[in-house]
């Protein structure tokens, strides 16, 4: 009774992801790719701050999902709109090919779980890094050289191997470097696509301590794709579960992995455990 | 009708037309060529014709020499500084046979220039062309392979990766290391290559009272730089280009410093140096001999400063 009495309407807010407008909205997406249907119909929405996690097998729609969002492929149909400055209530994929660039480069980080789709190999790691800058019109080496510095301890780097080529480095470390990389800017939008499924079980875990803490200092909004549910678990407020270019489940992390809905879900949690 | 033979109908055989290419060939070449002098630095694509040489040789600057010369020019062609190297020689005589002009080794005298590697020592002035044969007239070609690709690199003015190369020169090696087509931006709109010219030629393009035409024959792409145009090397804010010091370096034929220099090695590891450009070193002998010469006011002054203060951080 008492403690109930001390609440006043300053305390007693609705949850953030109710007042704040959401991030990213994706509407009715279809992505064809001749005969196979590759995304049939999904609809996500993302709130600042948020980490959703995007399930399901092989071949159900996740990676493809990934690409549009990261406006690397247009959609057969669709629509994205994400919050950003100069470009509210735009539809992202009528953009022409300057802005398109623009909006990877500002606003959307990305890691592959193939680092060479998002690194080159044969430029050092903290070119990779300075990549990022110059495309944003960055023209002082110095502010280069501390800005790679500044956002390879964020991705917890050492900083002794910065100017090594990709090649020479671990699994691990390269998934470090693509994440320096996509938060070198401060993007408002990071999408990570299976990014520890190549890594070992022990690499796994200290790159996932890292997305963890990133995600908990900078606030990051953040759509992770795995099939691996323990990754999903570890990162996600909210999952997304995807089955043949569809959505099939969607509700919070515990809610869907602890209780599953559908028979599909449930089979995929059960493989697991 | 009986005396409708061909041989009456059909012009009379010549062996060539005057300057070797014929009148159709000339008139696409000059048309390119307004058009890149229209848009600086910009690559037009042309029909290049098959010469008597091998791609490769000079086809480009060739072709280009060839639809603007007339028979009252005055025509020198260098090859790596040099008017007497066998594809200087053999490209001068040519021209000269074809065209029935005036050939002479010193850069003031010519009205056209058709170089390789080089640009002379002495300031060209309003006037005169120079033609510079380019083996890749691409600048972006190292960094992006596909054609399509870098046509839209320059049509968005998209030039960043090649700040990432120079990022990794000064990683890698800490300075520039980009010694010949060191990537300029003309008119503050394109990126080009100035052909294989060293880097001390490279400012040379800027604000010249000269025509300067660059010419691939094997990539059948010719652009151009017109007189009294801002051409600025890449570079950082904070790193800037620099050209190849010269500094302690004397020719030994004529005694000049501060112009760019041939390395000669010697048997006992030391290194003797002699101008690398010959028509510019002649004059200068002759002017030693006592003849009465006119020796040009030079790009580079006796103190190695560049003729526009300023243009060159040091």
């Amino acid at each position: 009774m008492q403690a109930i009495s001390t609440l006043d309407s300053t305390t007693l807010r609705p949850p953030l992801l109710v007042s704040t407008p959401p991030l990213l909205i994706a509407k009715n997406l279809f992505k064809r790719y001749g005969r196979v249907t590759a995304i049939a119909g999904v609809d996500i929405t993302v709130y600042p701050g948020e980490v959703l996690g995007v399930v399901g097998e092989s071949g159900s729609g996740k990676s493809s999902l990934l690409r549009l969002l990261n406006l690397e492929e247009k959609p057969d149909e669709g629509e994205y709109y994400l919050d950003i400055d100069g470009y509210q209530g735009v539809n992202l994929f009528d953009l022409d090919r300057f802005h398109r660039r623009e909006v990877r480069i500002y606003h959307i980080g990305i890691v592959y779980q193939y680092p060479h789709l998002g690194l080159r190999m044969h430029y050092t790691s903290s070119g990779n890094v300075a990549e990022r800058l110059i495309m944003a019109g960055e023209r002082s080496f110095d502010a280069m050289r501390s800005a790679a510095r500044a956002s390879f301890l964020a991705s917890e780097f050492p900083l002794a191997r910065m100017d090594d080529f990709p090649f020479r480095l671990s699994g691990g470390m390269q998934q470090r470097v693509q994440l320096a990389k996509a938060i070198a800017l401060r993007p408002r939008l990071l999408l990570l696509d299976e990014p520890t499924s190549g890594l070992d079980v022990s690499v796994q875990a200290l790159v996932l301590d890292t997305l963890k803490r990133l995600q908990r200092e900078t606030r990051i909004t953040i759509v992770i794709v795995s099939h691996d549910l323990g990754v999903i678990r570890t990162l996600a407020d909210r999952v997304v579960v995807m089955r043949q270019g569809r959505v099939i489940e969607t509700g919070l992390t515990d809610q869907v992995l602890e209780d599953p809905q559908e028979a599909y879900t449930q089979q995929l949690v059960h493989a697991k455990l | 009708m009986s005396d409708m033979t061909v041989a009456k109908l059909a012009h009379p055989r010549q062996d060539y037309s005057y300057a070797f290419l014929d009148e159709f060939a000339k008139r696409e070449l000059r048309r390119r060529i307004l058009k890149a002098i229209a848009i600086p630095g910009y690559q037009v694509p042309y029909a290049s014709r098959e010469m008597p040489i091998a791609r490769g040789w000079g086809t480009g600057g060739l072709q280009v020499t060839l639809s603007l010369v007339g028979p009252g020019d005055v025509v020198k062609v260098i090859d790596q500084g040099d008017d007497d190297s066998v594809n200087a020689a053999n490209l001068r005589r040519f021209i000269a046979r074809m065209a029935g002009v005036e050939t002479t080794t010193d850069a003031l005298r010519a009205t056209l220039i058709q170089s390789r590697h080089r640009i002379p020592e002495e300031r060209l002035r309003e006037g005169q062309v120079l033609i510079l044969q380019v083996p890749i007239p691409e600048p972006l070609r190292h960094i992006e392979r596909s054609m399509a690709k870098t046509r839209e690199m320059h049509a968005d003015a998209d030039y960043a990766l090649m700040w990432l190369e120079l990022y990794e020169q000064l990683v890698r090696y800490g300075s520039f290391v980009t010694g010949a087509s060191y990537p300029v931006i003309v008119h503050h709109r394109y990126l080009m290559s100035p052909g294989p010219i060293p880097r001390w030629d490279t400012p040379k393009l800027h604000q010249a009272a000269h025509l300067t035409l660059l010419s691939a024959g094997r990539e059948k792409r010719l652009y151009a730089v017109p007189p009294y145009t801002d051409v600025y090397p890449i570079e950082f804010s904070d790193v800037h280009f620099s050209v190849e010091d010269q500094n302690g370096r004397v020719c030994f034929i004529t005694g000049v410093d501060h112009k760019f220099m041939n390395e000669i090695p010697q048997s006992d590891g030391s290194s003797l140096y002699s101008l690398s450009d010959t028509g510019y070193a002649a004059k200068l002998l002759k002017r030693k001999k006592g003849e009465a010469v006119t020796i040009g006011a030079t790009y580079y002054d006796e103190n190695g400063e560049f003729y526009h203060a300023g243009y060159l951080h040091t």
